[in-house]
């Protein structure tokens, strides 16, 4: 499909979603409460087959804290971005998608390790690259306290 | 003392008379052990020496490079300076390991490598033990060095040494049984299972020509099942570098991994020794039945230089296998000797005591 | 030790014969820091845990406080193998975002670097393939030949292997005069050395037994996994973005892309070995055609990226590396993700090693072909 096409299509689809033709790509803004099953959809339904999730990378924005997947159907070739916000910045929790897309387990845990996002019902939910403890250094309120970043 | 390149016998022999004439008996044979032991041991330590020497540099040119260089002319320092090393480095032992086992491995690796040495006739009266069953002797006392490792293994307290010793201790009771079957082929042929016989046995043509296809394919066999007696080239599973870091001997350090060395070293130059002796005529020179001309030429080089040409031939040959074949996985080399080696082995015997008996050979 | 005993605690306990061996962060084959929690049973494998962060750098975090141009500095370091398409990602992300066009030059020398950086990186992974499975020669026969190649690199860059050579809006320097003769010396005699490869390894019968059958990693799990570049497209996973999302040159040049549905470890070796073939040839359309022209265009000396996300992906040696900005308007970006092809690569290991030998673990990540800072980056 082509990304009108797409844009259309997931319009009439998830009507509850925010959808818009970004610079690149398709993007698709859900609430957490919606992402676990939207997210399935989009891998199952025929149409769109999105079975190949490309990245996953947590941003964290002055009111939010934003997940975002970029997703590509191995077989369709075309490539969306799906985005799911939550509001609690400090305790962030949305539902994870690594029974979805198994390499999931891992981007899971390093968002969760550099910005701190739980994810529900993850199965191995642990620090990735950092110790217990560290703090989140992605989040942009993170204290630099040795310095190592910011002269 | 006349002094006979070509014949050593009447060397030995005088030194043994006049040891006997001047010493109490049992002086006399105390002394002797003492000469004959210096003699081995010196020449253990500078034959590995120059087989590690040898061994890099046959590496390098298979790799496209020329090996240690700086130390000496061509390098040839280089091992001696090693070996300095390793002698001053720190003997370093983990805090658990099983302390009296843990010293003991390396002795029993490198004392079953020196039993064996004294069977290998090196020239005409070089030979310090020379009895009816030297083969036999060899083939068991060859494989008391795999309890040092399969010990090495285990007392090091690492479950790296643990696994390279148990490859290790599977690996080498299985080829055991190969070389012992290939060494048996000849042994039929040649009706002896003494060095002396064996050797003077192929006065008149080597076993490996004379037998023609059976002893071949028990020098082939031989060949296998010896490098993976000695644990190197595409065998060499037990101290598989990119798997268990350095294998049973991971946490030996200074002069006991030396040892450990010098025992693979020892024994490579044994195999070698032996298929040299049995299949090659070992110090014999090379002779061809009755042209007489030519056997004479061949009898003016020495029978020392003889063996070692020999030796050197197919320690290269064991060489070239360790620096051109990819490590086996250790079902594979288990597949190798149960399935292949040995029935054909045990085909090879019946072929050969057929030959034996219908005197089919040269 | 604490580590070791809380596994054995919290994830399921060892029965009697199965025991843990810690393979690194120090250990000859893991090419790196990185540390397996192996569950073995006498020799087989039963569950692998990777556990990364031993050369965590923080290169996202460092990227927040940085330029542009200073970010691809950055990106030599972590893939540093595939150091020039890292380099090349972020470049054109941001010309893309600032909707640039490089002149055709630009493009014709950024794919021929890219293929030459593919092919030194191949090089080195076929040495290091051999020596996994304990053929120690191949090392010197690969180095020497990927010696050439950093060569080039070394008289038109300045730097052998951490590249730097890309800028947003083109490169650093033009070629160097010897260029174009050098790559063409070196095609001619890398065709003569590509069969003495095969002569030396793909042939054996021993490297064929330890590697045929061994590590299958099914299609459906490539994907899932998100196994890219040659290990997934061994496991018939359609996935090279040269011929998918084609970028700088690769419109213009004739090639196939390597596919294999054998799914095993010698899949993944072979769909390496004829990638080699393939990017000696994209290298020879374009050598002789590379057009006059600038090297770079001008560019303002402060590079503000508009408001907005941007992604960008570029196939490397190893599969999709992804840059995703997100930028607010100011010199340096919001955030910055890197997509890591070694990172998915990684996880996919203990799907594939389960049930084989500690040696077949060994092979099998050889040709995953990992390297650590890529990973933890």
């Amino acid at each position: 499909m082509t990304h009108d096409e797409l844009k259309t299509y997931l319009i009439d689809k998830f009507p509850s979603a925010e959808i818009a033709l970004g610079a690149q790509y398709v993007q698709m803004i859900v609430s957490s409460v919606d992402l676990h099953q939207t997210a399935a959809s989009l891998k199952n339904s025929k149409d769109t087959s999105f079975d190949y999730l490309i990245c996953l990378s947590g941003v964290d924005y002055p009111e939010y804290m934003e997940v975002v997947y970029h997703l590509e159907s191995v077989d369709l070739h075309h490539v969306m971005v799906l985005k799911v916000r939550t509001s609690d910045r400090l305790n962030p929790a949305i539902d994870t998608v690594s029974d979805i897309w198994i390499g999931a387990k891992y981007h899971e845990r390093e968002v969760y390790d550099l910005l701190g996002v739980h994810f529900n019902n993850h199965t191995d939910l642990r620090r990735l690259f950092l110790e217990d403890g560290w703090g989140f250094p992605l989040r942009k309120d993170y204290v630099d306290e040795i310095r190592i970043v910011e002269r | 003392m006349g002094f006979n390149f070509y014949d050593f016998t009447a060397l030995t022999h005088n030194i043994h008379v006049g040891l006997v004439e001047g010493f109490s008996p049992f002086m006399a044979t105390t002394l002797e052990w003492v000469i004959v032991g210096t003699a081995y041991l010196l020449f253990v330590a500078l034959f590995g020496l120059l087989l590690v020497y040898a061994e890099r540099k046959v590496c390098a040119a298979f790799q496209q490079r020329l090996g240690p260089m700086r130390v000496g002319y061509w390098g040839l320092l280089q091992t001696i300076a090693d070996f300095i090393k390793l002698l001053m480095k720190e003997l370093i032992m983990p805090r658990k390991a099983d302390r009296f086992l843990y010293n003991l491995a390396p002795f029993i690796v490198i004392i079953a490598s020196f039993l064996a040495i004294a069977v290998i006739p090196f020239a005409p009266g070089l030979q310090s033990l020379d009895f009816d069953i030297g083969l036999f002797y060899l083939t068991s006392v060859s494989s008391v060095g795999v309890i040092g490792i399969l010990l090495a293994g285990w007392s090091s307290n690492n479950k790296y040494s643990l696994i390279g010793a148990m490859r290790s201790g599977a690996q080498i009771l299985s080829y055991e049984l190969s070389v012992s079957l290939s060494l048996l082929t000849m042994i039929i042929f040649a009706g002896s299972m003494q060095f002396s016989t064996i050797v003077e046995g192929q006065r008149d043509g080597w076993y490996l020509f004379t037998g023609h296809i059976p002893s071949l394919v028990a020098f082939i066999v031989f060949l296998i099942a010896g490098t993976a007696e000695t644990n190197r080239g595409p065998f060499d599973l037990a101290e598989a570098e990119s798997e268990l870091t350095a294998g049973f001997h991971t946490e030996y350090s200074g002069i006991k991994f030396a040892f450990f060395f010098l025992a693979e070293y020892i024994n490579l130059f044994i195999i070698s020794a032996v298929a040299a002796t049995v299949f090659l005529g070992g110090w014999m020179p090379l002779h061809f039945g009755h042209l007489e001309a030519f056997n004479h030429a061949m009898d003016v080089i020495p029978p020392l230089v003889w063996f070692f040409l020999k030796v050197f031939g197919v320690i290269f040959i064991i060489m070239w296998f360790k620096w051109t074949f990819p490590r086996l996985r250790v079902d594979q080399i288990l597949t190798l000797e149960w399935k292949y080696l040995l029935p054909i082995n045990l085909i090879n015997i019946l072929l050969m005591a057929l030959i034996v008996l219908t005197k089919f050979h040269f | 030790m604490s580590e070791i005993k809380e596994v054995m605690i919290n994830s399921d306990r060892l029965a009697t014969d199965e025991y843990l061996v810690n393979m690194g962060p120090q250990h000859p084959s893991t090419h790196g820091v990185l540390r397996m929690l192996v569950k073995l049973e006498g020799e087989k494998v039963l569950n692998i845990q990777p556990h990364i962060g031993y050369i965590h750098s923080g290169i996202e975090k460092m990227c927040e406080a940085i330029s542009y141009p200073q970010i691809i500095h950055l990106t030599d370091r972590m893939d540093y193998l595939s150091a020039h398409m890292n380099n090349e990602a972020v470049a054109l992300c941001v010309e893309n975002a600032l909707q640039v066009e490089v002149p055709d030059r630009v493009k014709y020398i950024r794919t021929i670097m890219d293929e030459l950086a593919r092919l030194a990186s191949h090089q080195l992974w076929w040495c290091v393939m051999g020596m996994d499975l304990g053929a120690l020669t191949t090392f010197f026969y690969g180095l020497r030949d990927r010696e050439m190649i950093l060569d080039i690199f070394e008289e038109t860059c300045g730097a052998r292997l951490t590249v730097n050579y890309n800028l947003p809006g083109g490169l650093m320097f033009d070629i160097h005069p010897n260029f174009q003769k050098r790559v063409k010396d070196f095609i001619t005699y890398f065709r003569t050395k590509l069969p003495e490869y095969d002569q030396l390894l793909s042939g054996n019968v021993i490297f064929r037994e330890r590697t045929e059958g061994i590590g299958h990693l099914s299609l459906s799990d490539a994907i899932a996994y998100g196994v890219t570049g040659p290990s997934g497209r061994a496991s018939g996973f359609s996935n090279d973005l040269r011929k998918h999302q084609p970028y700088s040159a690769y419109p213009l040049v004739k090639f196939n892309e390597i596919i294999d549905h054998r799914c095993d470890t010698l899949a993944r070796y072979e769909v390496r070995m004829k990638e080699m073939h393939e990017s000696l040839s994209i290298i020879e359309q374009l050598i002789d055609n590379i057009p006059e022209g600038d090297y770079a265009v001008k560019m303002k000396s402060v590079i503000k990226l508009p408001e907005g996300e941007f992604y960008q992906r570029v196939e490397t040696a190893r599969g999709e590396f992804g840059v995703y900005i997100v930028s607010d308007g100011k010199k340096n970006p919001y955030r910055v993700k890197f997509r890591s092809p070694g990172f998915s690569n990684l996880f996919a290991l203990n799907k594939m090693a389960k049930g084989h030998k500690i040696a077949d673990l060994v092979a099998i990540m050889s040709t995953l072909d990992l390297v650590i800072p890529d990973i933890d980056r």
